[in-house]
Formats: structure tokens, sequence, C-alpha cells
């Protein structure tokens, strides 16, 4: 029988983790992490961790970060990828951060085509200020600001679906939808990120990855009733697969 | 702006400028602060369209691409300053500009830039407040230059030229200070400053006389080395207040060496009219004509406002009977005046809006005291 070697990225840390049991962000660090691995990376990689639960990603990562204010972190690689075209800068953010506060960076960074990796994580929620309603919260989701569940008609609004808003763009060149939800689609996400980096480094433009992603504790449920959740009521509002 | 760029490049071509000092060029205080970026080695330029600074954000245009230097038309000034914190965090020289209300909104980044000790010049041509305001030229952005502006304990060195020659000379002294210091530099200038023509020559320097150390700091890559994080959280218990304190030594270091200021008949004054910017050059007329009637008026002039020069005006200000401070705001450098003297007779004179305290109006008040 073939003998099956588990290990972890080299470049990721040792320290105990920050994030609550059954976190999106533990299994997105390690895939981060094995794509940077396994393209070699680790001395020209520049990492912009967000504003949130994520935001000292830099203690697990053995490389280059820079923090970025809320919503501000395509801005802020904008600036490093221009001052140091040779390196590969990528974004990591949520809900909040990427299609909120920080639209409007988020829009112009990808319609000016720069040739960056966004990795956007989506949890429908703002994890680390208590679980208020993101843009990206479905409707009928309770949140701390959204008690009796999102309701359009209360003028509360409809989940944004900023893949399918960039995905026109001409400076953008890829986009994709995943989750981590199941042991295949976490494979399906490793090559999408990995895909992400390579994008940048054959200088084809902006790459969007979006990934679904449990926040258990906000969410109020189990890991596996996260995973489920995603499975039974994010797919439907946010359709996973290959969009651009 | 584009045959100023042109007679910039013609020259430069000849490579006339450095070799000929006394040369001067006609140019804009706007497009002598951006030519001063070039020559100072910025690499990195982001900008925002916003009135009266156009000129600026247009040559660095240009310039930028003719230097094969980035040069990006932010969507925001919010995402102007931010590129601005990538590109110093990078590891090179980076500046943005912007006038009042889009300095307003680059405090955020200004003070993240702070807290992660990034260097990069930032540039003010003040215009009317508060609000939208208008376009015309105005001080009264004092406090928010000198106070930090944004959120957190922070300071932003501040330099206001009175004459396109001395904002080109500014703006080079200002990315050394940067670098040496590890901080933002502000420039602020005013609409009048920013706008008016002078001769200016490029072979003047100001000279920044310590090493700058190596940014062994910046982000590269982490080839051969542990990773460097740029960074202004420090979540565990008693980390924020050991940086603020590493801050407050950089601050009292600060105050201590970039105290700068100039004055105009000055040593036998019994008559101190403290003013900066573009208002000092009509204090300095003041002085001029009060002389004439044997009056000992003089003129002190902040160049440095934060730190504020202290040592010099208490020096200055020594055997003066009056002081008369003259601002283009309703009373803010006026404060510190107040706080460097304060047992001295001290008046104000102070108009904002655009409205701007003449000549006539200086002599007249010294006249009445």
């Amino acid at each position: 029988m073939k003998k099956v070697k588990f290990s972890k990225p080299e470049i990721l840390k040792d320290n105990d983790t920050h994030y609550c049991p059954g976190c999106g962000h533990g299994i997105l660090h390690v895939l981060v992490a094995r794509a940077i691995d396994e393209l070699n990376l680790r001395e020209k990689v520049i990492g912009i961790a967000p504003v949130g639960c994520a935001v000292i990603a830099y203690d697990y990562w053995d490389f280059d970060c820079c923090e970025a204010a809320h919503g501000r972190a395509l801005a802020v690689a904008t600036g490093i990828k221009r001052s140091r075209p040779k390196q590969v800068v990528f974004t990591y953010q949520g809900d909040g951060d990427l299609a909120s506060i920080g639209i409007a960076e988020t829009l112009h960074t990808a319609n000016r085509g720069e040739n960056l990796t966004c990795i956007f994580v989506n949890n429908a929620c703002y994890g680390m200020t208590g679980g208020q309603m993101a843009p990206t919260t479905v409707v009928g989701q309770r949140t701390a600001t959204t008690p009796w569940g999102r309701n359009p008609q209360y003028g509360e609004g409809w989940p944004l679906k900023v893949s399918e808003m960039l995905a026109p763009l001409k400076g953008v060149c890829s986009v994709v939808r995943t989750t981590v939800s199941t042991p295949a689609l976490v494979r399906q996400t490793y090559e999408y990120i990995k895909k992400g980096f390579i994008n940048q480094i054959e200088q084809k433009g902006f790459s969007l990855v979006e990934v679904l992603s449990p926040c258990p504790t906000i969410w109020r449920k189990t890991p596996q009733e996260s995973m489920n959740w995603i499975e039974s009521h994010m797919k439907e509002e946010f359709p996973l697969g290959v969009i651009k | 702006m584009i045959c100023v760029l042109s007679a910039v490049l013609k020259s430069m071509k000849k490579s006339k400028i450095s070799k000929n000092p006394g040369k001067k060029i006609l140019i804009t205080g706007n497009e002598a602060m951006g030519e001063a970026a070039a020559r100072a080695g910025c690499q990195f330029y982001a900008g925002y369209p916003i009135t009266p600074q156009n000129e600026l954000t247009a040559y660095m245009a240009s310039r930028m691409h003719q230097l094969q230097r980035p040069f990006v038309q932010a969507e925001s000034e919010l995402a102007a300053i931010n590129m601005v914190f990538g590109a110093a965090a990078a590891g090179v020289r980076a500046m943005t500009s912007s006038s009042s209300p889009g300095i307003s909104l680059k405090q955020e980044g200004i003070s993240y830039m702070a807290g992660a000790q990034l260097p990069a010049v930032l540039i003010n041509v003040m215009r009317g407040g508060p609000g939208l305001g208008n376009i015309g030229s105005s001080q009264s952005d004092y406090f928010q230059s000198t106070r930090g502006g944004g959120h957190g304990d922070y300071f932003t060195p501040t330099l206001a030229p009175w004459s396109p020659q001395e904002a080109y000379m500014l703006v080079g002294l200002a990315f050394d200070l940067a670098d040496y210091y590890r901080n933002p530099i502000l420039v602020l200038a005013d609409a009048i400053i920013g706008q008016m023509v002078e001769p200016v020559d490029f072979s003047l320097k100001m000279k920044f006389a310590k090493k700058l150390p190596p940014k062994s700091w910046a982000l590269t890559g982490a080839k051969k080395r542990a990773p460097n994080i740029a960074k202004s959280f420090f979540l565990r218990e008693g980390d924020l207040a050991l940086h603020n304190e590493v801050l407050r030594k950089k601050w009292e270091k600060i105050i201590r060496n970039e105290q700068r200021f100039d004055t105009h008949k000055s040593n036998d004054a019994k008559y101190l009219i403290i003013a900066y910017g573009s208002q000092a050059r009509i204090a300095r007329e003041a002085v001029d004509y009060l002389r004439k009637d044997n009056i000992k008026a003089g003129l002190f002039r902040p160049i440095s406002l934060w730190p504020y020069p202290k040592e010099g005006l208490e020096k200055y200000a020594k055997g003066v009977k009056e002081i008369l401070v003259v601002e283009q705001s309703l009373g803010q450098m006026v404060e510190d005046v107040r706080l460097a003297l304060p047992t001295a007779k001290i008046s104000f004179l102070g108009k904002a809006g655009g409205a701007i305290p003449a000549t006539k109006e200086i002599v007249q008040f010294i006249k009445k005291l």
C-alpha cells in the first residue's frame, strides 16, 4: 500500500493558533502557505494582513507582511507592487474589509488591472467585532445588527456579489469562488489559490479567489453545522465555480 | 504646466541646471515641489485631484512617466495615502499631495504610517475651510498639521515654505527627514505659495547633515533573512505602551534637533511680527514700511511649525515691547506663541476663508499698539 506522508508547509510557523475551533482561517492559512512553498516564493512574496481576526496572520506565516487599514489592503498592495514589481504581492481580506469599507479600493484596483492576487474570505459577517451584518450576509441571517434576520424590506439590502461585480472588468484576469466545506473543496481551493499566484507571476493582471468560510462562533453553530450551513445557505446565494 | 515641464526637461537634457548655479526657471510653487520630489529620488507618487494643488499632480504625472517611475491617480485620497503607505513599507521614497479637505481624508493613512514608522512626504496646499470651504489661500490647517491630525499620540514634522524656491528646497529636505526619523513629514504650503509663479534655482539645496540609516526594515521579500513586518497593531498587553515610549523618544529628538526659523530686521526690534508661509511675505513688507517710519519692527518667521521654533522665538522676543501674530486663520499658531512666551504681550490679527490680512492693516495695527 502506498504510504501518504502528511506534513505542514515549511513556512507555517509553530505558534499556537488564536482562531476559534472550526474557523476557516486555519485551513486557508495552511493553503496559502502550501502554495507559497510549492511555488518556492518564500523569498519573493509580500502579504497584506487585513483588519479583523486575521490581522496577525503574520504570526503564522514566515515571510514579509504588511498591515493595512480597514478596507485599504488593495491600495497598500498597489503601492508595494508598483514599487517592487518583481515581488509577488497578495492581500488576504474579509468581506467587511473588501466588500464594505474597501469596496472602492477593490473595484478600482481590479479595474486598473493591478497585477495582484486577492484572497477574499467571505464568512457573511463581521467576525472580530462580534458578528455584525456584512454586505455578504444572506437574507434572513441573524447577526448582532440584524437581530431578526437580514431583511431587504427594512432597507438592509441584499447580499453583495463581489466576484460577479468584478468579473466583467477588463483588468481582471481570473475570478473564482470556492469553499472549504469538504476535503475535496479544500483541495480545489488550494489549486485556485496556487493559480492566483501563478497568474501574477505570469503578469496576467488581477486575480480574485473568493472563499466561503465558516465562522462557527458568530454563527452560533458547531464546526460541522457551520460547514453544513455553507452547503445549505451560502452556496445558493454565492454559487461556486470559475466565474472568469 | 506643459511648457514649464518642457523647459525643465530641456534644461535637464543639457544638464545646465546643476552646473550653472544661479540659473533660474519661472515655475509655480506646486510644480517646484513636484520637481523637488523628482530630484530627491521620489520613486512613487499617488494623488487625487483637488484645487489648488492640481498642477502638482499633473506635473508628477508627466515627470514620473518621463523618469519611468510609478505615478498613480488614485480613486480617492484614502487610496492615495494608503498606496503611499505600501510604497513606503516597500522601502522606496514616496509622496502624496492634496489640499485641506483631501488632507483630512488622508489622516487615516498618516496615523497608520506614524504608528508603523514609515517615511513619506506629504504636501498640503491649504485652502479655506471648514467643510468644502473655498479654494482661496488659507492657513486654517495649522492645528491639524501640528497636533498629529489623526488618531493616536503622534506628530508629523511640518515645514512651511514662503516661496516656490523655499518650497522646492523644503520638499528635498523633507525626504531626508522622513528617512532619518522614519516618519511622515508634512510640507504645509498655502494656495498662494502653490499657485504663484517665481524664478526657482534648482541647484539650491538644504543640506541634511546626518547620515541616513539603511532601510533594513523594508518589505523586499525575505531573502535569506527573518521576515519584516510593517505594523501599527500591538495587541498584547504592554506592547503598545512600549511602542509609544519608542515614539516619544523620537518626538523628543525631533523637538531638540529640527526647529527652523528665519528673521528679518529682528535684532533690535521693539515690535515683533510673527507669521509664516505667504502671510510672512506680507508681514515682511509691513516691517519695511514701519522701519521707514522709524518704528522698530521685525519679522520672526517659523519654518518648522512642528516642532515650533520655541528656542529661536525666546531669543528674538527678548527686549521686544509687543508681539503681533498674523495668520490667514482665526488664530491657531498664536497659541504656540502664547505657549512659548507665557509672559509676553501678544496681539493677534487674522482672517480666514480666503481673506488675507494686508500690509496696510498690519502697519496700522502696529501703529495703534
